[in-house]
């Protein structure tokens, strides 16, 4: 499954806020470290905003403040705010009638339905324990630096 | 399904009750019974008395752990070790779990899941594995919150009048 980079984005920012959920954040800090647009990062805030995942505060320095429950919120929850996702989530397509399509169809659910059940038992608070487990790679600078080469 | 009856009443002033995990015994198995009634809509005393009665029996490969706070039982948690299963080395697998629903989210099952890894641990097994429904949103968030993933292998099976 590869996630739509609006999604991501969001992913990353939620992390991002909800690890220091007693700070605002300014969206600026969020794009440097993830490599990401800044407009583009805006955008994705004002919809996790509408969707009452983060807030926007007001007043000198501004900045973004995470506002949702980390123990309940899931990674299917901020997802399905950016993409559709599971069985239906396709459309009709072609085949899907045949006998063949249908057998496709079982096959594909199998997979979507462990998907939907990874992503909505991973809370926020324990994507976060995740993130602590996990050992930083030494790649990543210069990994980076291209990125905003490239980009630039 | 059953009526959603408390097995043990919280403590009046809301104070977080002191909790202790033990192996249970046979007077446990009646509230056994009754919480996994409670969590499951299906009463099996059969199941829990042959599973406590294994767990008297093979005391370092079996574990039927109880948390109680006072004369109360508020949880349960069981486990044994398996070898050699499909080529896997011997691990601890965790196969049932349950808290009084009136105790939730007071780490009573942290505290159940933590004894049982110890209790792995110091028989010599370094994995802990379970098996969860694919919808049970509860319990497999709790088994993450533990840092349990996915492992290597993939459950499959058949109706058999196929
Ligand atoms: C799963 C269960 C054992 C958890 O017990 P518990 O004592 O409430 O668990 P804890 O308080 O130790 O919670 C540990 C973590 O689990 C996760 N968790 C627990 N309840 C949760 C919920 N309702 N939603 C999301 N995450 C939850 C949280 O991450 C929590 O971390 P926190 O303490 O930092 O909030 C309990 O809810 C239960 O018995 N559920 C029914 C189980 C069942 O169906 N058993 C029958 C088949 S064996």
């Amino acid at each position: 499954m590869k996630l739509q980079v609006a999604t991501r984005h969001a992913l990353f920012a939620v992390l991002e806020l909800a690890a220091q959920a007693d700070r605002q954040i300014a969206a600026s800090d969020i794009a440097e470290k993830y490599s990401i647009s800044p407009n583009h990062l805006a955008k994705v805030l004002r919809t996790l905003g509408r969707a009452g995942i983060v807030e926007a505060s007001r007043g000198v320095g501004g900045g973004y403040r995470f506002c949702g429950n980390a123990k309940r919120l899931n990674l299917l929850d901020i997802i399905a705010v950016f993409e559709p996702i599971g069985p239906a989530a396709g459309g009709r397509e072609a085949g899907d009638d045949t006998r063949e399509g249908r057998a496709l169809r079982l096959v594909m659910n199998e997979i979507e339905d462990s998907t939907r059940a990874t992503l909505s038992s991973i809370t926020i608070d324990t994507m976060l324990k995740i993130v602590r487990r996990t050992t930083p790679s030494t790649a990543g600078a210069p990994l980076r630096r291209a990125v905003v080469a490239r980009s630039a | 399904m059953p009526q959603k009856k408390a097995v043990s009443a919280p403590k009046a002033d809301g104070a977080p009750a002191e909790i202790v995990i033990d192996s249970a015994d046979s007077t446990d198995l009646k509230l056994i019974v009754r919480l996994d009634a409670l969590t499951t809509g299906n009463a099996k005393p059969k199941y829990w008395k042959h599973l406590l009665e294994g767990s008297r029996a093979h005391p370092d490969q079996q574990f039927f752990l109880v948390a109680r706070n006072g004369t109360s039982l508020t949880g349960f948690i069981v486990g044994e070790i398996r070898a050699w299963e499909f080529g896997s080395p011997p691990c601890g697998w965790v196969f049932a779990i349950a808290v009084d629903p009136d105790h939730r989210l007071g780490a009573v099952g942290s505290r159940l899941f933590d004894t049982v890894c110890q209790r792995f641990r110091k028989a010599g097994v370094t994995k802990v594995r379970t098996m969860i429904a694919r919808d049970s949103q509860l319990i497999m968030s709790f088994f993450r919150s533990q840092g349990m993933m996915a492992g290597p292998f993939i459950e499959l099976e058949k109706d058999l009048d196929e």
